[in-house]
């Protein structure tokens, strides 16, 4: 452990702001660390302080204020080594009294602080049918009781691979039930890698774009096409970044898409956000007012005291100078960010689209594609498989795009151990499908109809690709 | 091109793969005045391919045409010339992400086989990363080596001609992660802990076979590495078709009022059916290509 001038140990050390990933068992929490702040994980409540400084895949003990001891290098499980153990089952009754501990003394114990693994050990001790299991089911015991009473925190740096099974485990309704390995198809089939652009369309918390934001390293252009008021950025924020990440980062909000294909992005868009973001911004003061002020006013009125109103009049007359200017900044900064979004577009040569979203992909797919440069890989997720039936028959109609493949991975966990190695669960269906294929050169431009093909041409295309 | 940046033509000595249809692609090396038969006919480079654009549709001498493509690792994969057995897309999408690859990581991996895998990390670890790759066959090292060098990603990757089991990866206490596709992998557990970084990392072992998982499982268990998760993905292809369910004849109505104008209603026809879209799974499908073991590696 001693750190003999290994100087970039600095990299590995876990800072006060640092998003982190908790871990226990399988359960993940990504979090903040932010000083003297609570944290809820597994129905405990810690405070992160003492991590700062300290290791990432650092372990740390719970104490009983919710403060983190880091845990001494490997308090190496040894668990009862007089090895008595029966062969089977057949005198084991279940008398319920197996125990001799009630529940209050177990509370006890928790009470007087006593660490996890010694109450387990207290457990063992009390069980008058411990000696007579077999070794697998002691063994099974003691990994059932250490889950439950062990009072241990990992703190792990946040990557794609942790997000994705955090949220996958904890929330997959946000992401639209997005199974990590699907996640991991989807980045290698539209072939996300550094110095790209990058097509996103996703309404996955922002895990998915989280994720091809690290697979690109800070090297390239990510476009996040996004639905509604702004995008959600929840789950990009937790890979903590460095800044320079989202100095490749574009958006572009999919309302604009129209004005933007037939040019007139220009004008119109601007002034339409303009609209909506006065109005916005004017409810706000005017809510404000409503909230408390009337009240007070009309008592103030009622005193009499015309200079107080005077002087509050003024203040506000400042504030609303003042918000007016943040308002007139923050439009000329969100207008600057759309025309620079808008001109990458323009190019229409990215080079990878990836679309995972609660919206139905076929139309979001046949817009976006448009964007993609010819032999470019895209990917399209669904929780359902009938919208992709629908998108690659469209696709096949229209052309522009070959080796389209609907697919779905099944994952199968094994649990390996000594004498015990079987398959531990089964997920299927449950992780969705996805939609992938490479972009082609049209025969004409975008938008012209199939029926214009001459028909011959047309016969040789069966005859050839059939 | 370059199997790490796309670029927008065709140019001399590039790599293209051939799209001939479905489940059909061939890599061409690109030369002027060289000549690629396909059953479509002939494909001439320096007309047919040299200044056109990826992604665009060449046609043969015999009039059939074909789509020329950029290179990516998964094209590939798909068409790259066998010299083993060679993992598969649905793998490599998995090894990719549980090992945490991403722009700058330093992998190790053994044995370098068909250079399939290898394609995919390095896509996946350029520009700044680099792959440690060791293969005990002197020709098929050299061959990776010929390859990497043809792909325009050999600044990227060491190619070692040695024995991993014996002599490890030929690196120390510089790796992220560890990839071991190899008969006994538990012999090179070892090496793999000596080649990953003292603040640790990630380790993948591809096993066909249950046993090779177990023994793999109790060396990492005895080196001290953590987390070990042994999982297997399947990859499921749907083949969309147009279906047709015939409806049966219940033969005539007679529930109906049996008045006049009941009689005029047009029998329904004797072979109604109806069509829809649907996926079928194919009639076989690989249920098995082999176990993958994950583990970390600890700060030590």
């Amino acid at each position: 452990m001693a750190d003999t001038g290994d100087d970039d140990d600095d990299r590995y050390r876990i800072k006060e702001g640092d998003y982190v990933v908790l871990k226990r068992g399988d359960i993940y929490k990504s979090v903040q660390i932010l000083s003297k702040k609570k944290v809820i994980f597994e129905k405990q409540w810690i405070f992160l302080d003492n991590a700062v400084g300290c290791l990432y895949g650092d372990t740390f003990e719970i104490g009983a204020g919710g403060g983190l001891q880091p845990q001494n290098t490997k308090t190496t499980e040894s668990p009862p080594d007089s090895k008595v153990a029966g062969t089977d089952n057949r005198n084991i009754i279940d008398d319920g009294k197996s125990q001799k501990l009630t529940k209050d003394d177990i509370e006890k114990l928790k009470d007087q602080g006593l660490r996890g693994q010694e109450i387990v050990q207290q457990l063992i001790e009390n069980s008058s049918t411990f000696s007579n299991k077999t070794g697998y089911a002691q063994d099974k015991y003691i990994k059932k009781k250490k889950k439950k009473y062990e009072n241990t925190v990992t703190v792990l740096r946040p990557n794609c691979r942790i997000l994705a099974m955090m949220y996958h485990g904890r929330e997959p309704g946000k992401i639209c039930h997005l199974r990590y390995d699907t996640l991991a198809q989807m980045l290698t089939l539209a072939n996300i890698h550094a110095n790209s652009k990058v097509l996103v369309f996703e309404t996955c918390a922002g895990l998915v774009l989280g994720s091809i934001m690290e697979r690109m390293g800070g090297f390239g252009t990510v476009i996040q096409m996004f639905p509604g008021e702004g995008p959600v950025r929840a789950g990009v924020e937790s890979f903590g970044f460095p800044a320079h990440f989202y100095e490749t980062l574009h958006e572009f909000p999919i309302c604009h898409l129209n004005a933007l294909e037939a040019g007139t992005l220009n004008k119109r868009p601007v002034a339409g956000e303009k609209e909506s973001t006065a109005e916005e911004e004017e409810v706000l003061p005017g809510a404000d007012q409503q909230d408390g002020s009337p009240d007070d006013q009309s008592m103030e009125t009622v005193s009499g005291d015309a200079k107080v109103q005077d002087q509050k009049q003024k203040e506000e007359e400042k504030r609303r100078e003042a918000k007016a200017l943040e308002k007139k900044v923050k439009l000329e900064e969100k207008q600057r960010k759309l025309a620079a979004a808008a001109a990458q577009l323009d190019g229409r040569n990215a080079d990878g689209l990836v679309i995972a979203s609660r919206f139905h992909p076929c139309p979001v797919l046949l817009r976006l594609l448009r964007f993609l440069s010819p032999s470019r890989p895209f990917a399209v997720y669904s929780q359902y498989l009938e919208p992709l039936i629908e998108c690659y028959t469209k696709l096949k109609e229209q052309g522009g795009a070959v080796g389209l493949k609907v697919t779905d991975t099944w994952l199968r966990h094994y649990q390996v151990l000594p004498n015990r190695t079987h398959p531990r669960l089964l997920m299927s269906g449950g992780g969705g499908y996805l939609l992938s294929g490479t972009t082609v050169a049209s025969e004409r431009p975008a938008g012209s109809l199939q029926s214009e093909e001459p028909a011959p041409k047309r016969q040789k295309l069966k005859d050839t690709l059939g | 091109m370059s199997f790490v940046e796309y670029s927008e033509c065709i140019q001399d000595s590039d790599v293209a793969i051939i799209y001939l249809g479905h489940n059909s692609v061939m890599p061409v090396k690109v030369q002027h005045g060289a000549q690629t038969q396909t059953r479509y006919g002939v494909i001439r480079h320096s007309s047919d391919l040299i200044g056109q654009r990826y992604g665009s549709k060449v046609t043969c001498s015999k009039g059939g045409w074909v789509y020329v493509l950029h290179p990516t690792p998964e094209l590939w994969t798909v068409s790259l010339p066998h010299r083993t057995q060679i993992l598969y897309t649905t793998d490599i999408a998995t090894i990719t992400m549980m090992l945490d690859l991403k722009p700058g990581s330093i992998v190790c991996e053994s044995g370098t086989g068909s250079g399939s895998l290898s394609h995919a990390i390095l896509r996946t670890i350029a520009p700044t990363g680099h792959l440690h790759t060791v293969e005990f066959h002197k020709q098929r090292s050299e061959k990776a080596a010929e390859e990497f060098s043809e792909h325009r990603v050999s600044h990227l990757v060491t190619v070692r001609n040695q024995d991993v089991c014996k002599d490890g990866f030929g690196v120390t206490g510089v790796a992220d992660a560890v990839f071991l596709d190899i008969p006994s992998p538990w012999e090179a557990v070892g090496h793999a802990k000596a080649a990953l970084k003292k603040h640790g990392g990630r380790l993948c072992s591809f096993s066909p076979c249950i046993e090779q998982v177990q023994r793999t499982a109790e060396a990492l268990t005895d080196h001290g590495f953590e987390e070990i998760n042994t999982l297997e993905v399947l990859l499921r292809v749907h083949d969309v078709r147009t279906v047709s369910l015939p409806l049966p004849d219940y033969g005539p109505d007679c529930s109906a009022h049996p008045e006049p104008d009941a009689m005029e209603t047009p029998p329904p026809p004797s072979h109604a059916s109806i069509s829809m879209k649907t996926t079928t799974p194919p009639r076989e499908l690989p249920g098995h290509t082999g176990y993958l073991i994950f583990a970390t590696k600890p700060r030590t």
